[in-house]
């Protein structure tokens, strides 16, 4: 299975990490919840898989479920491009 | 009258009826008095008084209301904070307004456990979830109530007293509380809730923070009519946020433009039952005419509301929906009980078909800035009455012929951010704190989501290099993340006036 989490987690760590305390985060922690993101880093991120990926998130897939967590990102990925 | 005796009428009245709903939690007015009352009885067992003033660092949450109700009813002073805050800035704040407790959540304690060790005037910490003191934190830290605490002893409280101090940012770079008391408040709960025909029937979608003032009306003013207010954290995924506004026949979407942007930029908006929606209303900043043609026409079973405000008197004005097609580009007139004008730079009060500033006269007018007497002055000034102040609203707008108010600009430098205010100042500083910047000028850029985006222009000291990302990542420890730049450009140098201060003119 492709990892996606590795990547990720490095986009994430250069360009949000908006608090401090937020420095390690796990792969299940709510980006929100840890306040690492927020509303306009989450169109970012979206910019990013499609990007990187060459995959076109559509409106109805921008929910929490598909981006809010590393897990998340690694299932909805894995969805979307086949294992 | 004071601001939460309609809650407490509501309560005993219509026990049953749900006050709010917030994730799969409904609760009645009955149970949120209840829990208003368990945090009021703590903290006036922590000895907080009529007039010492209360912190609330929290998400959208039943907990911030039930805190509102608690820190109401015993008489202190409600003063909300945007949880995304940063530590220095909450210690800046607790401390400049010398508060004694602190609302907030364990999530955050990575912010709140650094601040407070440098605030000492706060002496108890009330925290959601798991109430572990952070290393360093001398207060007492205290699990959030869940079983009553006995009554609470009523203060002595008339409508002159503060209900809450509210920071906003300044052109200095530090936040300033605007004082608002009771009086203050209900007048403009009074004022806004007339003019928009809130009811009591109605469900009003709150995914503004409640931090913001029109997020903490949307409480106010439906507890004033006794209807219910569904709560949103964010707007982070607004497919989700529509699903919400469907399943819980949302009536009242207060917004601000770049929720509604990105609304817009959904391509299957009709896949939402949205038939309940009557009202959208927009503040913070001006929709675009372009953006008020393509809301209506999505949304044609709703009004449309135009307004402009300030902290500093919650409302200034609103267009009646029926004048949009007339003046799409009016931000409208003042509101009931509510005198507002244009003067120009002696005072004088200008006729219609002028361009000045515009000053407010009104009971929604705020006390004055706490604790800082020259920044007061420069805003609240005698008015029509002997003894009476008006507020000064910083900003320059024109008339039409028939008094119709348009924006024009603002006196002050101030960045108007996705519907929040950004002092320039404060986003240089955070810059300049980066080891290596030698000069920096922040200025706002025209932006289609968020209004106006920041730009920083950064000089760095020989031989040291910076990308746009590490100066952004920089700012987001530092300030709230409405506040970091979007765009960071390197220059070799700043333009300069003759006496050698940066000239932001020029930049763009």
């Amino acid at each position: 299975m492709t990892d996606y989490k590795t990547p990720l987690r490095k986009f994430i760590q250069d360009n949000f990490q908006m608090g401090s305390g937020a420095a390690a985060f796990s792969d299940a922690d709510s980006f929100m919840t840890r306040r690492i993101i927020d509303s306009t880093g989450f169109l970012e991120l979206v910019m990013f898989l499609e990007e990187t990926w060459a995959v076109t998130v559509a409106d109805d897939e921008m929910v929490p479920e598909n981006l809010d967590s590393l897990e998340a990102l690694q299932g909805y990925l894995t969805r979307k491009r086949g294992a | 009258m004071l601001l939460h005796h309609d809650f407490d009428r509501w309560a005993a009245e219509t026990p049953d009826a749900i006050a709010l709903v917030s994730g799969d939690e409904r609760v009645t007015y009955a149970e949120l008095s209840r829990r208003g009352a368990r945090i009021g009885a703590l903290l006036q067992g922590q000895g907080v008084a009529r007039g010492d003033r209360v912190a609330v660092l929290l998400e959208n949450r039943i907990e911030f209301v039930a805190g509102l109700v608690g820190i109401l009813r015993i008489g202190a002073v409600f003063m909300p904070i945007n949880p995304s805050t940063k530590d220095d800035k909450l210690a800046y704040m607790l401390n400049d307004a010398r508060a004694s407790a602190l609302l907030t959540e364990d999530t955050l304690s990575f912010v709140w456990g650094v601040a407070l060790a440098q605030s000492p005037t706060v002496k108890s910490v009330v925290v959601t979830g798991d109430a572990a003191a952070p290393a360093g934190v001398t207060a007492a830290v205290l699990p959030w109530p869940a079983a009553d605490l006995g009554s609470i002893a009523p203060p002595t409280l008339i409508d002159q007293d503060l209900a809450a101090i509210i920071y906003t940012s300044g052109s200095t770079g530090f936040p300033k509380g605007v004082m608002l008391t009771h009086l203050n408040m209900v007048s403009a709960c009074r004022s806004v809730s007339t003019y928009l025909g809130y009811r009591r029937d109605d469900v009003i979608y709150c995914a503004l923070p409640l931090s913001f003032d029109y997020g903490l009306y949307q409480v106010l003013m439906s507890f004033r009519l006794g209807a219910c207010v569904v709560l949103r954290a964010n707007f982070s995924f607004p497919v989700k946020e529509l699903e919400i506004m469907s399943t819980r026949q949302a009536t009242v979407f207060p917004g601000v433009p770049t929720m509604f942007s990105m609304l817009m930029a959904l391509k299957n908006l009709d896949k939402f039952d949205l038939s309940r929606l009557r009202m959208m209303t927009n503040t913070a900043a001006a929709l675009s005419e372009d953006h008020i043609h393509k809301l209506r026409a999505l949304f044609p079973q709703a009004t449309l509301f135009s307004m402009y405000g300030l902290t500093e008197c919650k409302r200034v004005t609103y267009l009646p929906p029926e004048q949009l097609d007339i003046r799409p580009t009016s931000v409208g007139r003042g509101m009931p009980n509510e005198e507002v004008w244009l003067v120009d730079d002696a005072g004088n009060r200008l006729p219609n078909g002028s361009t000045g500033e515009l000053v407010i006269r009104g009971s929604n007018v705020m006390r004055g800035y706490w604790e800082k007497p020259e920044e007061t002055a420069k805003r609240l000034k005698p008015g029509p009455i002997p003894g009476e102040m008006i507020l000064y609203s910083g900003d320059l707008f024109r008339t039409d012929d028939e008094g119709w108010l348009y924006f024009v600009a603002r006196r002050d430098d101030i960045i108007k951010s996705r519907g929040e205010k950004v002092s320039p100042r404060e986003v240089e500083n955070a810059i300049h704190s980066l080891e290596g910047v030698y000069e920096v000028a922040v200025i706002g850029v025209p932006d289609d989501v968020l209004g106006q985006a920041i730009k920083a222009f950064v000089v760095t000291l020989p031989g040291v290099r910076f990308t746009e990302r590490e100066v952004i990542r920089h700012c987001l420890t530092r300030l709230e993340s409405f506040m970091a730049p979007k765009y960071v450009e390197f220059v070799a140098e700043l333009p300069k006036t003759g006496t050698g201060k940066i000239k932001k003119t020029g930049l763009a």
